[in-house]
């Protein structure tokens, strides 16, 4: 193997890993205000690239079709915390859990009787053939999602650490009841939560769908991974769940290019379960996932 | 019990139908209209609808008693589910009491429903691919099945590699049933013809990047690479092949014979080629060959009224005809229409002309295979 072949695993990997990194950043906007994992953040992405290609396929304008996506993402999002997270917030995280994942099933059902089982194309936000960078080939799409991730990364860290709402967020999740006493409306906090991861969501699906295509059942394998990307930073952080997604898509591209492509779905999970095995014996500097 | 009291109803209402019409031809058939092969299963369902409204158009089936019975086609769902296929094929025999089974869509159910429907005697014609579904034919007495089998459908694509000197090979398949029973046809045809197969990759149909496996395809320098898989993962990888710059003649399997798969992969399609039915460029056939009528007269029909034409409503098409044949000769006679599907010669269908026998319950030939390229987004026979 010489050096363009590894270029080329290492910039495959960092494109399909800033994939999981925005998908991962859906699950820690509802991991850290409400302690809940939302295992149907996967089927927001789905509705995301479904929608914008819907839209463009109609002739819709690319910036007008791409907020009408993240609108569909956004209600959605708060369409599920209330109809089934609400109800149940008297009951465990585990509980609520499950509910998403009765959720994720019933949306993914959804957008079978609306779309269809076939998959739909979405043109390259910006045409052209793609990058050639020191002989690794990027498309040009793959700058998108890159810069997707950073955007989406800079904006939710200038929310949490430089503004007022942002700190009320972090205030829910440290102690949901003490912010109650104080007089901030938790409520309202953790639908504006799954309002924001839905419509991150519908983001990452927009910006990924002229990749990956639009499928009424492409979140199911992709929310995993973006899940796996969250937990390996940490499940709160999203400078965690960046560094998670473009690892896990580097050593994905490594394990397919360099061992064998046989496996290459299994190493998600087999990281996954190395890291806590790991955390569990305490070999992890950072904490993996906390108990509710 | 409550059933015995409408029995005097029913028949009450029997009584004043017209004395002409016969008693119906019941035939059942198991589809995958939802889940991962509704792509192949829709255009089945539908096809197969549009030829029972044709023959019931012109009064039905002329059974063996020289009167015509209409043609009822119970048409269930499998879901692209093995144990939902099973139930499916029992209730289509213990309640419905068919006389004979179409489908299912895909290998796996279609292997599924093997004991039941074996055990309680029923034909069925398959509209699925492998070929363990109808082998050993002795053991498989009421199964036959209308799609080529992998072995043909490769045989015809190795055959062409070798014509065009084409000696060093790369293979890159999607790691379920239809990849991996390709790879094995692959394997088999490619060391009988002596060519040399430098890489052998796998991807996942939901991948969504098959960069990497393509980059050691690349390093393994071949000098043509063969995609077994089906969009959209199909098209992906075409996308890959495009954007990597690689330049060697790009196979792919039958796999990607819809317009979906052009539309998918764009203009990263051209150039592209794989074995296929004759259906797709039936209008590009020699004027000898027979299937040439039949082809675009199904294509016609079908495009008029569900969109652009595809190999496996042909599937569809050929089982429902075999099975109205069979009912022509031998009427509502699950042991007769069976002898007569065994015994059925020359048809002319639209997957190739079959000839079934005691030991081939699929019936074609390298004949019912042609090379199709991609040519400005619109596919063309290759020479």
């Amino acid at each position: 193997m010489g050096p363009a072949e590894l270029g080329q695993y290492l910039a495959s990997g960092v494109v399909v890993g800033g994939i999981y990194s925005l998908i991962g950043l859906g699950f820690v906007i509802v991991f850290g205000v409400t302690r809940i994992v939302n295992f149907a953040q996967g089927e927001f992405v789905a509705l995301g690239a479904l929608v914008l290609a819907t839209l463009s396929a109609r002739g819709v304008g690319l910036p007008l079709a791409f907020t009408g996506a993240v609108a569909a993402g956004v209600a959605a999002g708060m369409l599920l915390e209330r109809v089934a997270v609400r109800p149940l917030r008297a009951m465990p995280s585990l509980a609520i859990l499950i509910v998403t994942i009765g959720a994720s099933i019933a949306l993914r059902g959804g957008a079978l009787l609306v779309w269809g089982t076939d998959p739909f194309a979405v043109p390259a936000f910006w045409a052209g053939p793609p990058l050639v960078l020191g002989g690794a080939v990027i498309v040009r799409q793959g700058l998108w999602v890159l810069g997707a991730a950073a955007c989406v990364f800079a904006l939710l860290w200038a929310f949490f650490t430089r503004t007022y709402a942002g700190a009320a967020f972090r205030a829910c999740a440290a102690n949901a009841r003490g912010a109650r006493l104080c007089g901030m409306r938790v409520d309202r906090m953790r639908l504006a939560a799954f309002a924001l991861a839905g419509g991150l969501g519908a983001v990452a699906g927009a910006v990924i769908a002229p990749i990956t295509y639009a499928t009424y059942d492409m979140g199911l394998m992709l929310g995993l991974k973006g899940f796996v990307a969250a937990v390996i930073g940490g499940l709160v952080s999203p400078a965690g769940a960046i560094a998670g997604g473009v690892a896990l898509g580097v050593v994905e591209a490594l394990a397919a290019g360099l061992v064998s492509s046989a496996y290459k779905d299994a190493v998600a999970f087999v990281v996954l379960i190395a890291l806590c095995l790991a955390q569990a014996a305490g070999w992890v500097p950072w904490r993996v996932a906390e108990e509710g | 019990m409550r059933r015995l009291l409408f029995l005097p109803l029913a028949l009450l209402l029997a009584a004043t139908l017209p004395a002409a019409a016969s008693e119906p031809y019941t035939v059942g058939a198991i589809f995958s209209i939802t889940g991962p092969g509704s792509s192949l299963g829709i255009p089945e369902r539908d096809t197969a609808r549009m030829l029972e409204a044709e023959i019931n158009a012109r009064g039905g089936v002329k059974g063996p008693d020289g009167r015509l019975h209409p043609l009822k086609l119970v048409i269930y769902d499998d879901a692209s589910d093995e144990t939902k296929a099973v139930l499916a094929a029992k209730k289509l025999i213990d309640e419905d009491r068919v006389i004979a089974i179409v489908g299912t869509t895909l290998s796996g159910t279609s292997l599924a429903i093997l004991d039941t429907t074996q055990r309680a005697e029923v034909p069925v014609v398959s509209c699925a691919a492998a070929a363990k579904i109808v082998e050993p034919a002795a053991e498989r007495k009421w199964v036959f099945k209308t799609p080529q089998s992998d072995a043909l459908i490769v045989g015809v694509l190795v055959d062409h590699l070798k014509a065009r000197g084409l000696v060093r090979v790369a293979w890159a398949g999607v790691d379920y049933a239809f990849g991996q029973l390709g790879w094995l046809a692959f394997e088999k045809a490619t060391q009988a013809a002596g060519l040399t197969v430098v890489a052998n990759e796998k991807f996942a149909q939901k991948d969504i990047d098959i960069t990497p496996q393509l980059t050691r395809i690349k390093a393994a320098a071949p000098q043509a690479v063969v995609v077994w898989s089906i969009p959209p993962s199909a098209s992906i990888a075409t996308r890959n092949y495009a954007d990597l710059g690689l330049k060697m003649p790009h196979f792919q399997s039958h796999g990607v014979g819809n317009k979906r798969y052009i539309e998918l992969a764009g203009p990263a399609a051209n150039g592209v080629s794989f074995p296929a039915g004759k259906l797709l460029v039936a209008e590009q056939l020699d004027d000898r060959d027979v299937q040439k009528p039949v082809l675009i007269a199904y294509a016609r029909d079908f495009e008029a009224k569900y969109g652009s034409r595809n190999t496996f409503g042909g599937h569809a098409w050929d089982a429902v005809k075999l099975v109205v044949r069979a009912l022509e000769t031998a009427g509502p006679d699950r042991a007769g229409v069976r002898t007569a599907l065994e015994s059925t010669k020359g048809f002319v269908g639209i997957t190739g002309v079959f000839d079934f026998s005691p030991t081939d319950h699929n019936g074609l030939d390298r004949r019912a295979v042609v090379m199709v390229q991609v040519v400005d987004g619109q596919w063309r026979l290759a020479k």
